[in-house]
């Protein structure tokens, strides 16, 4: 009794620390008048409007979705033929690649920023849109990489050793039975990157900052130039997408087998 | 000539031979039975006839062909696998016509090979169900009928009926078995169950530490085995040191046995005989006098263990022919030359 | 299909895009901070090339050292509080149902991919004047007029352990859930209590995994370059907000170059560090 009293008193009190920041947030964003009140003043779903009607913030918006879909399609047309290769065959030295591919997310994000920032500067293409499409699939192809590779750890064998007994060539079995066992590893890849490269900021930042505003970068140029509420609204717009995505995530797939749980350790 | 050759077959790892110089004939329409224990070579024997693995010497010929080079897609094979190896990602009809798919086959044809084949194997009608429904031995029979969609010119099975219950197991060798005959496609089974081979095999192949021991229909490997490795795994039996006394007869725990004959140039032997070959009977006379040490009444049979001369003899009967002993008792064991096989030790 | 070494030439074409974009788009870049941070800064455009040790030089001013004391401080701090957190409160969610575990992991993601600009900002809010928890404590009586919690130390240290906690949580997650839980019942049964069991058997048998976490998180925290500049004051920026201010703000690319490639030692040392923690847990 005493036991699960602890226990539930535990996990609400990190509960509340998660989502704290978040309920003042969703509070804030359904004032009536443009001030930062909370508990709010009235109430209004008028600053969820701004983000599709207000030409700045819907620009904003229409820049990261089209920096996040495009960014992470790229990092899974990258991983997919890497993790393929490194389950297909046996060739040490390319696993270099998949130290590659995992560093950019483990370094600090300010180093792939400045690394990428010097690369487009002393090429001349500083602040092309496409430059942070391929800086944000470089910095994000490591979430892919990760579940792709887990889903090809988790390919039983003997299914490609059966296929190929009934005369499947590899194509054949790269399209049959290959493809259709890793689908969920694939959407999960992109979903992660896409989330991730939606709420992207010092990338996008230091690679097209000047020229393009991603919703990241409008919410922080807002925070320095003068609050609104649209901010907010923004803020728990991208919550709920996020929960959305992973709640589908964790719908269709196995989501504790994709963080960890009883992996298949090779 | 038509069948499977086998020559010099071997296939080494960098530390050591899974498979050392194997040499086997098959003639087409036989059922053969890779038998031995874990590690012995024969899984990567089945292997390499379907191509999953290359060897590292020798050649494979299937009809007179060379078929070492040609990779495992383009063999004609049928696979049964350990873990059956079933597409999770498919219904059961789609995995029974899954060879026929990839050839590029109509979906009335492939809808229809399906039937008829879940129809052959007694589950109609499961056609559209996933493979996660169904209980093991309709997986069983799912995975048989997937690998005999497309005819195959050989049917290879690993361990196939490893995960089944005792009982289930017993009445699908028997099936197995009688489909085999009804198809006539020369058939490879691994296992290393000793009453599955029996029960299934034209051909009983002993495998052991890479070589092939023996090959030769069931009943002869039982009662011939080739050496002791062989009688040991085949079967209970009794393995005894048997030498030469001084009047030149073949003796076993220092009794003669009249009529058995040392192979030619051998001083030291062991002796197989099987325990149900093994007579109990009054102390004196020819018989090795022994003290009983346990009785292990199975009901439909009786083990007697004797202790003699320091080894145990093993003697089965029927509870008809009850020898009527009890632990502790003196008796005479009685091998019969006629039923005691002479193999190099 | 067999795992197989690669045979012609052919058989590694599937490497050629991935190597191609992963060379060009991140080793080179990569190379070329590193060749910057030797390069002399033009302050009239971005740089020009030479080999110099000045940049390098700079960090021996007591003002970097000041920032980069700070940074490992905080960062520090941050780590001993997420795993302390994180800790127990995966250990229970891994004993928790099925379904009680997704939900906490879809949170937990959602928490995670959260933009730092959206953390700062939220946790600005929250911590500001008018719409802060102070409101609430005047609300129900604790306290007699809100006031502003922000900038201050405390609010760039409680913004930073909100940043890291799930990526803390998600770290110990694979760990813990593997935990044998016949180790605990054994524990049980030999008369330990619950709590007992789990500082005497659950942390000891996961020691590497946790000093693992800590240096993983203390990387991470490293890493933080937005909540400082919102949450804090100048004196609580960290190397990141240096780095960032230098390249952006005053134009000098070689000694953000030189920070930046300073920084990566640092944390490829402790990743290294983690990767020999693990290996001998490994071992056991």
């Amino acid at each position: 009794m005493k036991q699960t009293f602890l226990r539930r008193l535990y996990f609400t009190l990190v509960a509340l620390f998660l989502s704290a920041p978040i309920i003042v947030v969703a509070g804030v964003s359904v004032n009536e008048k443009q001030d930062l009140a909370f508990p709010p003043k009235g109430f209004s779903l008028a600053w969820y409007g701004q983000i599709f009607f207000d030409p700045e913030w819907r620009a904003a918006l229409f820049a990261s979705v089209t920096l996040a879909v495009t960014a992470a399609a790229l990092a899974v047309a990258i991983a997919l033929p890497l993790a393929w290769f490194q389950w297909r065959r046996i060739a040490p030295w390319a696993s270099v690649f998949q130290v590659l591919g995992l560093a950019p997310f483990i370094l600090p994000p300010v180093i792939t920023a400045l690394g990428m920032l010097t690369f487009w500067a002393t090429t001349g293409f500083y602040g092309q849109p496409w430059t942070a499409v391929i800086s944000h699939a470089i910095f994000f192809v490591t979430l892919p990489l990760v579940t792709l590779s887990l889903g090809f750890s988790s390919i039983d064998r003997s299914l490609v050793e059966a296929a190929a007994t009934m005369g499947a060539d590899d194509r054949t079995v790269l399209k049959t039975v290959v493809l259709p066992l890793i689908r969920p590893y694939l959407v999960s890849g992109y979903a992660f990157a896409f989330v991730l490269s939606l709420n992207e900021y010092i990338v996008a930042y230091m690679t097209v900052g000047f020229t393009i505003e991603t919703l990241p970068i409008k919410i922080f140029n807002a925070l320095r130039y003068g609050y609104t509420p649209t901010m907010a609204s923004v803020s728990v717009f991208f919550v709920a997408l996020a929960a959305l995505v992973f709640g589908l995530i964790a719908r269709y797939g196995d989501i504790r087998k994709l963080l960890g749980a009883m992996s298949s350790e090779s | 000539m038509s069948g499977l050759v086998l020559k010099d077959i071997t296939k080494s790892f960098s530390n050591f031979t899974a498979v050392d110089s194997a040499n086997l004939t098959v003639p087409h329409g036989k059922f053969v039975c890779l038998l031995g224990p874990s590690g012995c070579g024969k899984t990567t024997l089945l292997r390499m006839i379907a191509g999953l693995e290359n060897p590292t010497r020798g050649t494979i010929l299937l009809d007179g062909d060379d078929i070492t080079p040609v990779p495992t897609h383009k063999r004609n094979l049928g696979m049964v696998f350990q873990s059956l190896a079933l597409f999770p990602h498919l219904s059961v009809g789609d995995n029974i016509a899954y060879p026929l798919r990839i050839r590029g086959a109509s979906r009335e044809d492939q809808n229809k090979r399906a039937d008829e084949l879940l129809k052959l194997i007694h589950l109609p009608g499961f056609a559209d169900r996933p493979v996660a429904k169904l209980s093991g031995g309709q997986r069983q029979r799912v995975a048989i009928a997937r690998a005999l969609a497309l005819s195959p010119k050989l049917f290879l099975l690993d361990e196939p009926l490893s995960a089944l219950d005792a009982k289930l197991r017993e009445a699908m060798q028997v099936e197995l078995r009688q489909l085999q005959q009804r198809l006539g496609i020369t058939t490879f089974v691994v296992t290393h169950d000793q009453r599955e081979a029996m029960t299934m095999a034209d051909l009983v192949v002993v495998m052991g530490h890479g070589k092939i021991l023996q090959a030769a229909p069931p009943i002869e490997i039982y009662r011939k085995p080739a050496d002791a490795f062989v009688a040991d795994f085949i079967g209970m039996t009794n393995l005894l040191d048997a030498d030469l006394d001084r009047a030149g007869r073949v003796s076993v725990l220092g009794q003669a046995i009249p009529g058995l004959a040392m192979p030619e140039g051998l001083a030291k032997a062991a002796l197989s005989i099987r325990p149900e070959d093994v007579h109990l009977g009054p102390v004196g006379g020819d018989a090795i006098s022994g003290t009983v040490t346990f009785v292990r009444d199975l009901g439909g049979t009786i083990e007697t263990f004797v202790e003699a001369g320091g080894k145990t003899i093993i003697a089965v009967a029927t509870p008809r022919e009850r020898p009527n002993v009890v632990a502790g008792q003196q008796v005479g064991v009685i091998l019969p030359a006629e039923a005691c096989v002479v193999l190099k030790s | 299909m067999k795992r197989e070494a690669p045979k012609s030439i052919a058989d590694y074409t599937p490497l050629f895009f991935p190597g191609l974009m992963l060379i060009v788009f991140f080793v080179i870049p990569f190379s070329t901070m590193i060749a910057v941070s030797f390069f002399q800064r033009d302050p009239s455009g971005f740089y020009t090339p030479d080999f110099v040790f000045t940049n390098y030089a700079r960090f021996l001013t007591p003002f970097f050292g000041k920032v980069l004391g700070f940074s490992l401080m905080l960062a520090v701090m941050v780590a001993i509080c997420c795993v302390a957190i994180a800790f127990p409160f995966t250990f229970l969610l891994t004993k928790s149902p099925r379904k009680v575990q997704t939900v906490w992991l879809v949170c937990l993601l959602s928490v995670l991919s959260l933009s730092e600009v959206i953390i700062g900002f939220a946790w600005s809010t929250l911590f500001s004047r008018t719409a802060g928890i102070t409101n609430l404590f005047v609300a129900v009586g604790l306290m007699n007029e809100p006031v502003a919690l922000l900038p201050s130390f405390w609010a760039v240290l409680t913004g930073m352990v909100y940043q890291a906690l799930p990526y803390t949580i998600l770290v110990l997650y694979p760990a813990l859930v593997r935990l044998d839980p016949q180790l605990l019942e054994a524990a049980r049964t030999l008369g330990a209590s619950p709590t007992r069991a789990f500082f005497n058997v659950v942390v000891p048998a996961l020691r590497n995994t946790i000093v693992a976490t800590l240096i993983m998180v203390f990387v991470f925290a490293l890493g933080s370059y937005l909540l400082p500049q919102i949450l804090g004051r100048p004196s609580h920026w960290t190397l990141s907000v240096l780095i960032t201010d230098q390249a952006i703000y005053q134009s000098n690319m070689p000694f953000a170059a030189a920070m930046a490639v300073f920084l990566v030692l640092m944390s490829l040392a402790l990743v290294g560090l983690t990767m020999l923690a693990g290996r001998k847990e490994n071992a056991l």
